[in-house]
């Protein structure tokens, strides 16, 4: 019945299943939406989207694959009707009409009918951008005469309202390809939490208590034992200064309050790529540095890598000794890079700058090859995977 | 027998939808949404209103799925037995049903909430699938299979703090309630306090909406704390103009307690209360 739509909202990568089709299939046929397209709409939603982050994109496919069926299957009847309103409009417009109608039975009158008609269009056409969105209101109202009368029982109307449910996109900022916003970085944090906790707190011990309960002569003694914590130990590397300065905030926000998720969470500065120096104060960076093989030294490999940076630098910092724009490095940021690398091999990049102008930049480029492409964009979506890749 | 809200409860339309199409197709419910839009509320009236006997299960991140089923209580019938207790020999005296169990067992079709799902360890959502499923469930001990004898609706909370299982959220309606707009706030409000002023209702909707615009607040303020906000202004009896002064000396709404819940946010406030009136200055 609706093959098309699920398939389109397949192709907008919404996880929709044929279980739920053929829920919403049975609910249709229990009667739940009624015929209404609103309810339809309602429905539709609760059965198909499971995640409120894809109730926006959700809402697009609806919005697009209900107009684009109302073109296909009426094409022919569209065209009609139109021609038809334009000359009543255009009938409602002259004064000689106007004062036939007044002799016909007064304005009123050919109002309450030409709202009759026009529910009538509605619900042959509805929710078609057509008639509701653009005609809907203008060919009454550019044609000047009385735009109020002229959008005619919309208000009440039903497809109008459903229309403008989908049309208004409310769901917007809980779109995971969007970029973190204060309530998107909640969201993350929680996405951290997970990987960070599992576990209830207490287990009962049984190979303890059988010991200790046969050694009491038979009277139980119950042994407990903490359940095992997932010990995550996580290594932060943030990029700062120049580009990333605007990033670097939210960046920070985010890891430190996901802090007391973790056993261990270090964090260090480093500037546009990785080299023999890395610094934990900004403002005292060339006074108290930590030399990188200190650093390598200190956190055994179970620590798990993360890097923030835009990667946006000339090739020179990554691929030569002495391309650092700030002193003079005795190896190049790739054989920094490498050595990081090959001692934590959980690792990801996460890149603030969105993943579609990756391409245009060969810094970033360079640096997702060396980090065999771990790099993922500082989203929630981003994040999401970044950890699953840490998790994995 | 559908759902249509109640007298102390406003449901929007796709609300009513979602719980219609749950109740008619006998699937759980899931309702996420932000804090204070009425998640849990909503269970109860849906109880309330079509008169049926609601079971609450309440989560928490020690809670496992078997406890919602049934426990076996093995220490006490161990103790039991040393203590030489005739009640020993039959185990179903050791067999604490859960909530689930109770719900399966009503003789009338009740509501199961099971509140903060997201609260239980990750594994929780999976471990229930075939009892939500197929409404039964084995009782390993006794040997016997607690079928439901009519199936329950069961609505699940939850705040995002866990990704649910795929595999879960396939077998269940999902309601995403969003934050009211003015005018299911003004209806919501009159259902909450019927007897307040309207110009009384209508500054502070007007106030609580600015607030919840500011930019940078930590915790915006939720439906239910602006009824607590309006039900200390109504008990306070404020002069009527206090709300619709536009003094910015008083931009700080009178009992904003109610409101802001932290000192940053109340801070904030004060901060830009500080710099509008330097601007008028």
């Amino acid at each position: 019945m609706f093959t098309k739509f699920f398939f389109t909202l397949k192709d907008a990568s919404i996880p929709v299943t044929l279980r739920e089709y053929l829920t919403l299939i049975e609910a249709l046929k229990a009667g739940c939406a009624e015929y209404s397209v609103d309810d339809f709409y309602y429905l539709s939603r609760a059965t198909l989207v499971k995640d409120e982050k894809n109730l926006d994109k959700f809402d697009q496919v609806f919005g697009h694959c209900f107009n684009g069926i109302e073109f296909i299957s009426d094409a022919a009847e569209v065209e009609i009707p139109e021609e038809w309103l334009k000359k009543l409009a255009e009938l409602t417009l002259t004064d000689e009409e106007k004062a036939q109608v007044e002799a016909m039975g007064g304005w009123e009158k050919l109002m309450e009918t030409l709202q009759e008609r026009l529910k009538e269009q509605e619900k042959r056409h509805q929710g078609g951008n057509k008639w509701i969105g653009t005609a809907g209101k203008s060919p009454f109202g550019a044609y000047g005469y009385n735009p109020e009368g002229v959008r005619i029982g919309q208000k009440e109307s039903r497809n109008r309202k459903a229309v403008k449910v989908w049309d208004k996109r409310e769901y917007k900022n809980l779109d995971d390809s969007v970029e973190l916003g204060t309530r998107n970085i909640k969201v993350a944090m929680k996405r951290l939490r997970q990987f960070a906790r599992e576990g209830a707190a207490e287990e009962l011990d049984l190979d303890d208590t059988i010991r200790s309960t046969a050694r009491n002569a038979g009277f139980l003694d119950l042994k407990m034992r903490p359940e095992r914590h997932n010990t995550v130990k996580v290594l932060i590397l943030f990029d700062i200064g120049g580009s990333m300065d605007d990033h670097i905030k939210a960046c920070e926000e985010l890891f430190s309050a996901a802090r007391s998720e973790f056993k261990h969470l270090e964090f260090y500065y480093f500037h546009n790529c990785v080299y023999e120096k890395l610094w934990k104060e900004n403002s005292r960076r060339h006074t108290s540095f930590m030399p990188t093989w200190d650093v390598l030294h200190t956190y055994p490999a179970d620590y798990k890598l993360i890097i923030v940076g835009d990667a946006t630098m000339s090739p020179y910092e990554i691929a030569y000794a002495g391309g650092s724009v700030e002193h003079w490095n005795e190896e190049a940021g790739q054989v920094w890079m490498e050595r990081m690398l090959n001692i934590y091999h959980k690792a990801v990049w996460l890149n603030p700058v969105p993943e579609k102008y990756w391409d245009y930049t060969p810094s970033v480029q360079m640096m997702k090859q060396l980090m065999t492409d771990r790099m993922y964009p500082l989203t929630i979506g981003g994040l999401e995977n970044a950890m699953k890749e840490l998790s994995r | 027998m559908k759902f249509k809200g109640t007298d102390t409860y406003v449901a929007t339309e796709d609300l009513m939808i979602a719980v219609n199409a749950a109740m008619t197709l006998e699937r759980p419910l899931l309702i996420k949404g932000e804090p204070g839009t009425g998640k849990t509320v909503l269970a109860q009236e849906v109880a309330n209103a079509l008169g049926k006997q609601f079971i609450e299960w309440n989560i928490k991140s020690t809670t496992k799925a078997q406890q919602g089923l049934y426990e076996y209580d093995a220490v006490s019938r161990l103790r039991d037995s040393q203590l030489g207790d005739d009640k020993v020999h039959d185990i179903s005296n050791y067999i604490r049903p859960g909530k689930m169990w109770e719900a399966f067992t009503a003789d009338e079709s009740p509501i199961l909430l099971i509140d903060e799902i997201d609260k239980a360890d990750i594994e929780f959502p999976n471990d229930l699938l075939q009892e939500l499923d197929r409404m039964e469930f084995f009782v390993y001990e006794t040997q016997q299979t607690i079928k439901a004898k009519h199936r329950p609706l069961v609505i699940i909370t939850s705040n995002n703090e866990k990704e649910l299982p795929d595999a879960f959220l396939r077998r269940c309606f999902f309601h995403y309630i969003s934050f009211p707009d003015q005018e299911t706030m003004e209806k919501i409000v009159d259902v909450h306090h019927p007897d307040a002023k309207q110009e009384l209702v209508r500054d502070a909707l007007k106030i609580f909406f600015d607030v919840r615009e500011t930019p940078g607040l930590k915790k915006k303020p939720s439906t239910s704390e602006l009824l607590d906000w309006l039900k200390l202004l109504m008990s306070e009896e404020l002069p009527e103009d206090v709300l619709r002064s536009k003094d910015p000396s008083k931009l700080i709404p009178p009992l904003h307690g109610a409101l802001l819940k932290n000192e940053q946010d109340v801070h904030l406030f004060e901060r830009l209360a500080f710099l509008s009136r330097r601007e008028q200055r």
